[in-house]
C-alpha cells in the first residue's frame, strides 16, 4: 500500500462492462514526506474521496478486492482517506 | 520478504472496513546494512512493532488474506515480524569484493 495524493478525474464513457458504476482518480503517488514518486495511476474509488485529498491505495489483485464485485480489472484502488501522518524524527 | 524500518503512522478515519482496528504504518524499505533503499510504502502491523524497529514486510496479497484468514481482503503489505539482528557473511556482498 502506498500514499498519494487525489489530482484529478478520470472520466471513460466506453468501458469494459465490469468497470460500470466506478469512480476513477487520478493518483500522484507519494513518498512519506509527501513529494511525488513515480507517475500518476488511475486509481478505482472505493471510500468517496475528492480532488486534492490525501489518500492511501492498494494495488495489484487486491484493489479488485475493495470493491463489492471483487472480480473487477483494476489495478489500484483508493482505500483510505489519510487524516494525518506522524514520522519519526531523523528517520 | 523485505526488511524495512518503521519510520511512521497513518491516522485514517474513512477507510475501507477491511482496515478498520489495524495500525498502518510508514515502512522505508532498507538494505542489509541499514541504508534505504526505494521509496516509503504503508503496512499493517499484526507483530506490535512501534515506530523505529527493523522489521520484516511481506508485500503479497496471497500470504495477507492467511494471515487475517479472509478470502477477499484489499490488504497487500504486512508487517510479520521484528528484526533482532541481521548477520551478512563477509565478502557476501558485491561492493565488498576487492
Amino acid at each position: 500500500m502506498y500514499l498519494g495524493r487525489v489530482i484529478g478525474t478520470v472520466v471513460a464513457t466506453r468501458r469494459y462492462r465490469d468497470l460500470d458504476g466506478y469512480r476513477f482518480l487520478l493518483v500522484q503517488p507519494l513518498r512519506e514526506d509527501q513529494t511525488p514518486h513515480g507517475v500518476a495511476v488511475v486509481a478505482v474509488d472505493a471510500v468517496q474521496a475528492g480532488p486534492g485529498e490525501l489518500v492511501f491505495l492498494v494495488s495489484s489483485r487486491e484493489a479488485s478486492q475493495a470493491l463489492p464485485e471483487p472480480f473487477v480489472p483494476v489495478d489500484a484502488a483508493i482505500v483510505g482517506i489519510v487524516d494525518r501522518i506522524d514520522l519519526v524524527e531523523n528517520g | 520478504m523485505t526488511l524495512a524500518r518503521v519510520i511512521g503512522t497513518v491516522v485514517s478515519t474513512v477507510k475501507h472496513p477491511d482496515y478498520r482496528g489495524l495500525k498502518l504504518f510508514v515502512v522505508q524499505p532498507v538494505d542489509e546494512t541499514g541504508r534505504d533503499s526505494g521509496a516509503s510504502f504503508l503496512a499493517v502491523d499484526v507483530v506490535q512493532a512501534g515506530v523505529g524497529d527493523l522489521v520484516l514486510v511481506i508485500s503479497e496479497g496471497n500470504g495477507a488474506r492467511q494471515i487475517f484468514q479472509k478470502p477477499i481482503l484489499p490488504i497487500r503489505s504486512v508487517i510479520v515480524g521484528v528484526v533482532d539482528a541481521v548477520f551478512v557473511e563477509p565478502g557476501a556482498r558485491a561492493s565488498e569484493v576487492p
